[in-house]
């Protein structure tokens, strides 16, 4: 935590100073998205070709005759990012082998939002997976269809106000609990699962690096806070994604050879849910009713968690 | 010289794609393609060549690992059908804009619903306009030299367009044929290793796949137009080298008996082997009758179409789709639209015919040009259906 609070003295010296995701695109005021990809981009370096899905990130970053990247990159539809970086793993490796291009270890990235990786992607990432590609996919989860205006998904919380979720007379919103996707990719026994959050940006570049070093297939799942779709201040982006792993809502964690473990420690016992749901306006209409059922799913869930990192060893130990 | 070897031609398909040195092949399970899967896959797993054969979860898939393997640089190949190819479809005017030259074969074969495994040209037809370039073929022999030219022609860099070929189920894919295979050697020399216009590589960062609003996205549009239908003069020059190394002729429209004729039958794929004795037939009863078979689909050949059907009083075109809704066929739509600056236009009419692998004999044949023959006036019926 010390990093952290210290992070202008720390940054210079632990994050890379060379921008991949360069300045001058076109997302919105406070976006969580737009951190965490520069600094995942930091931690994955030049040897990288990303496959991005459509969604926030790719219109905002690839608006022709400009583009944002200094990376590889190429974009084709919403749901086949997780398809396209394995096309790109494959030809590359055979490629390699037959002497066509240089032989150098490049990564295959594919990026996707929440909509892009655990709802109209999740069978092509599944499948990706299971073919064991050595590929990263990374999901940008800002709960919700931002870039089409603020649909639900399946990783909008609980109770959470969208424009497809309105509170209205007989409803309180969204009526499911977020599909934790990083459990499903852990459940294909792939080498490498971690949630990170921009809030902790030393978490979450070590882990794209740790991701990066693996061969084979990786996860990240990342929390990422967007002022505009949550309804609050475009200064708070990194103060709710803390208020998420505080509370023990978005706990951050990973599943090396399904071995789990925090890695960002929490208060003991964890901040109350309402401290985070308050300050956004698509909880506002949330009674504490609904808070308190909130409140008991976040400790279910987390105690699991818990009981997994207490109880689950590495496929690797005897 | 070649050999000639009697081989089913689904498997002749795979060997040419083998030939080919293909490195990525990504290939879902459908019937009628599967025997193609299946053999390419044992080609690879021979190591008798180096490629990755990418088992995926979808079609969809399927055309997205071709699609990021195409863009670094490498040969990339699937094969669908029917549902999977209607899967595909969103992704087919991407691979064309992004001017990637990925290889399709097609087991013709109906879509759903009613579902039905046979064939027709349902499937390839919504994917008319999706920017490839679709080549029909007839025989097994046809199946390999296509493939062969396939890549040649895709990956020429005055063309860099996607190319399908359509291979109609069953009644091409699964039947024995005897065919030949050129040396290796020689394909080698005809197909050298493909040198891409831009790859996916952080020596030379670029992005591909970009967002385009009103500005640049009309531009766009019409140069893949100008591309595809700049694609016809390479076609034909790579036909013309072929002829020259293998002896073997392919033009975007073939004919049979035509000069001369006062009833011609167009058609397309297979059919037209069986069209053949027909129009024999009919000579033989003393109508003039000839044979015109579509084989470059897109981009469509009009020129060689109108010179095809001058003079000719009646033509009749075979359909093995619907345009559902007063349109008749979907050839019959796009030869209409040739003829329509003619002066001395023939009598068009449209027989819709063999749709879910029904079979379409010698017989039926002389039947709707004797029919064609008689005809008053332009429109369409489905033939041997009954009211």
């Amino acid at each position: 935590m010390s990093i952290v609070e210290n992070f202008d003295l720390y940054a210079p010296r632990l994050i890379d100073k060379k921008e991949y995701f360069s300045p001058g695109h076109r997302a919105c005021q406070g976006c969580g998205e737009a951190l965490a990809l520069r600094l995942a981009c930091k931690a994955l370096g030049g040897d990288t070709i990303v496959s991005c899905a459509t969604g926030c990130m790719e219109i905002v970053s690839s608006l022709f005759p400009t583009t944002a990247w200094e990376l590889p990159f190429i974009h084709v539809a919403f749901e086949n990012a997780a398809a396209v970086a394995s096309g790109v793993e494959a030809g590359l490796k055979v490629m390699r082998r037959k002497g066509r291009v240089a032989d150098r270890d490049i990564k295959s990235v594919a990026v996707a939002g929440d909509g892009g990786t655990a709802d109209i992607g999740l069978q092509a990432l599944s499948g990706a997976a299971e073919r064991g590609h050595d590929m990263i996919h990374i999901c940008l989860d800002n709960e919700a269809y931002m870039n089409t205006g603020i649909q639900r998904s399946s990783q909008t919380p609980f109770g959470a106000w969208s424009t497809t979720s309105p509170p209205g007379k007989v409803s309180f919103g969204q009526r499911t609990w977020k599909k934790n996707v990083p459990e499903i990719m852990a459940a294909h026994n792939i080498p490498y699962v971690a949630t990170a959050c921009p809030s902790y940006p030393l978490d979450l570049i070590r882990k794209v690096d740790k991701a990066r070093s693996i061969k084979g297939p990786s996860y990240i799942h990342i929390f990422s806070a967007c002022p505009t779709g949550w309804r609050m201040e475009s200064d708070l982006a990194i103060k709710i994604g803390r208020l998420a792993v505080e509370t023990g809502i978005f706990p951050l964690y990973e599943v090396k050879n399904g071995k789990y473990g925090i890695t960002v420690d929490v208060p003991d016992p964890l901040r109350p849910v309402e401290d985070y749901l308050k300050l956004q306006g698509r909880f506002r209409h949330l009674g504490s009713p609904e808070i308190k059922v909130i409140q008991e799913r976040v400790n279910l869930e987390y105690g699991k968690l818990i009981d997994k990192v207490n109880n689950l060893k590495s496929w690797d130990e005897n | 010289m070649a050999k000639r070897v009697g081989m089913e031609v689904a498997i002749a398909a795979a060997e040419a794609v083998g030939m080919c040195n293909i490195d990525v092949a990504a290939v879902y399970p459908i019937t009628p393609q599967s025997h193609i899967a299946e053999h390419l896959s044992e080609i690879v797993a021979d190591g008798r060549i180096d490629a990755e054969y990418i088992t995926v979860e979808s079609e969809h898939s399927a055309m997205s690992v071709c699609i990021g393997a195409s863009a670094t640089g490498a040969r990339a190949y699937t094969a669908t059908c029917s549902q999977g190819l209607m899967l595909m479809h969103e992704l087919l005017p991407i691979v064309s804009a992004m001017r990637l030259p990925i290889v399709m074969s097609v087991a013709n074969r109906p879509v759903n619903a009613p579902l039905n495994i046979l064939s027709d040209h349902s499937d390839i037809m919504p994917q008319r306009d999706s920017g490839w370039i679709v080549i029909f073929s007839e025989n097994g022999q046809e199946v390999i030299d296509l493939t062969l030219q396939a890549y040649r022609i895709a990956e020429d860099k005055d063309v860099m367009l996607p190319v399908i070929i359509c291979i109609d189920g069953f009644i091409l894919t699964h039947m024995v044929e005897p065919v030949e295979f050129p040396e290796q050697k020689e394909v080698n020399k005809f197909l050298p290793d493909r040198v891409p216009y831009a790859t996916l590589h952080p020596d030379k960062p670029l992005t591909m796949g970009a967002f385009a609003m009103s500005d640049y996205f009309p531009q766009m549009m019409k140069a893949k137009d100008e591309a595809l239908v700049n694609s016809k003069k390479t076609i034909l020059k790579v036909w013309d080298e072929w002829e020259k190394q293998f002896g073997r002729r392919y033009r975007p429209v073939e004919t049979y008996k035509a000069k001369g004729a006062e009833v011609l039958l167009l058609i397309m794929g297979s059919m037209g082997e069986t069209a053949e004795p027909a129009i024999d037939e009919l000579r033989d009863k003393g109508v003039a009758a000839g044979l015109i078979k579509i084989r470059l689909w897109r981009p469509f050949p009009f020129d060689e179409l109108r010179k095809a059907v001058k003079g000719v009083r009646v033509l009749a075109v075979m359909d093995r789709a619907v345009s559902f809704g007063d349109s008749g066929g979907p050839v019959f739509a796009d030869v209409k639209s040739v003829l329509y600056s003619e002066d001395n236009r023939p009598l068009t009419v449209n027989y819709i015919m063999g749709l879910g692998g029904r079979d379409v004999s010698v017989e039926d044949f002389v039947n709707m040009a004797e029919g064609a023959v008689k005809a008053k006036k332009e429109g369409y019926e489905f033939y041997g259906v009954g009211d």
